[in-house]
């Protein structure tokens, strides 16, 4: 195969022929990705934009410390797990519910619609749900009309610390649940169907089918993207909180990154912004790592 | 499957059906209500009127976005990044998978160049250093801060690499035989036999670059440069933060805008539709594409 190779070209071997595919994008990934690496350098300067990333003044871990003593932070810190451990746990609940009452949906009409319906708002960025949401949780909104109906208060959800996380994290699940739903559904079509007939011989109610087979047949997937989705959790949502938020619930909505883009850019701490973002990469890097270890050990599969 | 015809098994089912198509309605009437919104009249929607059914329709928001340069403009923005983003994504795409989808033994450095990947995969600098890059690049204000740095996908080259892994060895070494060289089977044996893959890739760049605004965010200082997620983003922003922030003619006429309720949502509606439009050909494809890059057996 290489001989034949050699002779028709003549001039440029396989291997060199690779790694010149390989370089425009390598490129890219130096410039755009490993660049901004070399930035975080700045987490740990005084940095001046005037004097640039070499003439700005070396300070340790000034702005770690400082970090760690801000009153804010450990709310900040708290608000991100919050969010993030909801939305995986409740996401993912759902999409199994989801998935496996979507598989006993036998009329495909109805099935199929309700796909390409259940779908749709992944694809939606938060620019647009954000609008959705507000007209829809606003003070004169459609839910606080139906609450108002069955006689309870109105509920301003939009500018309540004790309702913007629960609005964050539904909004999110619902946003969401539909498309995380394909994996758990392609898992419980390669369950094998056989099990199912044996169970119903032995006169199995649908649960007892599903809590038996259905579920055990998920459980290495289900185990798969709850080990991968640990890697968000210092990620909760910056699109979906940026939009939706306002300095009314900095206090119960803002996390790690509307943090970093408040103090860091728009305030122009830039050092202590690229701190924050750093101690945020780390511990995620950290997390992605033993997640990896983690799916190997009990999966059986790697995640790269 | 057997099913009995019991009593008990027909509610079941009726009961899984009807919930079913609840939770579809719960994802459909939100997003139904907003378009409804946008053909009603302004009057109808500050009294909170409209449900589902336009009320006194009309498309007067509609003709006014005509006159709305800037929504244009940021509209044309969208469109080239999206074009240029897809062109470079899907060339970087298939000539970075083919190499990686060969071995450690075929294709000799494959190792050294996946780890280069998959750690810029995990770590970032984060949103400071990148920002300071581009604009020590001089590429604030231009479509190349829009357009550069999200050139290689990552997720979408190991996916497509998985897919070129599975295609069988023996149609390269015929095309080898024929005295091909390895640019020439790659895209005349590797692409056309990896369509599903890479539509799926294309898809997921095209929805991608549409929906982004916080690149135009940070990296457009002016309005006249935004994509249109981050110019309706400006036009959502809170009215008590832009008074907080101080407030410029631009973002007092923005001001005014904001209070028509039915012109938000029409430029929503506008905003959607060239997604609209791709998703029938998204769901064809996605739904593979996500299997094979998620629960590869």
């Amino acid at each position: 195969m290489k001989q034949g190779n050699d002779r028709a070209k003549g001039r440029l071997g396989t291997g060199a022929m690779y790694h010149l595919m390989m370089l425009p994008g390598i490129l890219f990934l130096l410039v755009f990705s490993y660049v901004p690496m070399v930035g975080v350098i700045t987490a740990f300067q005084d940095y001046i934009p005037a004097k640039g990333m070499f003439g700005s003044k070396f300070v340790g871990l000034k702005h770690f410390i400082y970090m760690f003593k801000l009153p804010d932070i450990a709310q900040v810190f708290s608000n991100t797990l919050v969010i993030a451990i909801a939305k995986i746990l409740l996401g993912t609940m759902m999409a199994i519910i989801f998935s496996i009452l979507l598989n006993e949906i036998r009329i495909k009409f109805v099935k199929k619609s309700v796909q390409t319906i259940v779908y749709l708002p992944h694809f939606l960025s938060w620019v647009v749900l954000a609008s959705v949401v507000v007209n829809m949780f606003s003070l004169d909104g459609i839910v606080n009309q139906i609450l108002a109906f069955f006689g309870l208060e109105n509920i301003n959800f939009l500018g309540s610390n004790t309702w913007f996380q629960p609005l964050i994290i539904g909004t999110d699940v619902w946003k969401e649940f539909g498309y995380s739903s394909i994996v758990y559904l392609a898992a419980i079509t390669s369950i094998d169907p056989g099990l199912y007939e044996a169970a119903g011989m032995d006169g199995a109610s649908w649960w007892r089918k599903v809590w038996h087979i259905t579920l055990p047949g998920m459980l290495p997937i289900i185990l798969l993207m709850g080990v991968m989705s640990l890697t968000n959790i210092l990620s909760a949502g910056f699109d979906q909180i940026y939009n939706l938020y306002n300095p009314v619930v900095y206090e119960s909505g803002d996390i790690l990154d509307t943090y970093v883009y408040r103090i860091g850019l728009v305030g122009r701490q830039y050092s202590f912004g690229t701190a924050v973002g750093l101690f945020k990469s780390v511990i995620g890097i950290v997390l992605l790592l033993s997640a990896n270890h983690l799916a190997k050990k009990y999966t059986d599969r790697k995640i790269f | 499957m057997s099913y009995s015809v019991s009593l008990k098994d027909r509610i079941g089912r009726f009961v899984i059906n009807a919930i079913v198509i609840f939770l579809a309605l719960i994802c459909l009437l939100p997003l139904w209500n907003i378009v409804a919104i946008s053909f009603s009249s302004s009057e109808a929607v500050s009294a909170n009127a409209v449900g589902l059914v336009p009320v006194n329709f009309t498309t007067a928001a509609y003709t006014k976005i005509i006159d709305d340069a800037q929504f244009w403009r940021s509209f044309g923005i969208s469109v080239l990044r999206v074009v240029l983003t897809l062109i470079l994504n899907m060339i970087l795409i298939i000539l970075m998978a083919y190499p990686l989808s060969k071995s450690k033994r075929e294709f000799r450095g494959r190792n050294i160049y996946m780890n280069v990947m998959i750690f810029a995969m995990l770590f970032s600098g984060g949103m400071i250093p990148s920002y300071l890059l581009i604009k020590n690049l001089d590429m604030l204000n231009t479509i190349w801060s829009l357009v550069l740095p999200g050139a290689v996908p990552i997720f979408s080259v190991i996916l497509v690499m998985n897919f070129f892994s599975a295609v069988p060895k023996a149609l390269e070494e015929a095309a080898f035989i024929d005295g091909a060289n390895p640019l020439q089977v790659l895209f005349k044996v590797y692409v056309p036999v990896s369509i599903p893959a890479l539509a799926t890739v294309a898809l997921f760049s095209i929805v991608g670059t549409w929906n982004d605004f916080f690149s135009g965010l940070i990296y457009m200082t002016q309005v006249s440069n935004y994509p249109l997620m981050t110019y309706i983003q400006s036009l959502n922003v809170n009215i008590a933060e832009l008074l907080q922030s101080g407030t410029n003619s631009a973002q007092l006429s923005n001001l005014t805008e904001i209070s028509n309720k039915n012109l938000n949502a029409a430029k929503i509606v506008v905003a959607v539709i060239p997604l609209l439009l791709i998703y029938p050909l998204l769901q064809k494809y996605f739904v593979t594409g996500i299997v094979v890059g998620s629960v590869k057996e």
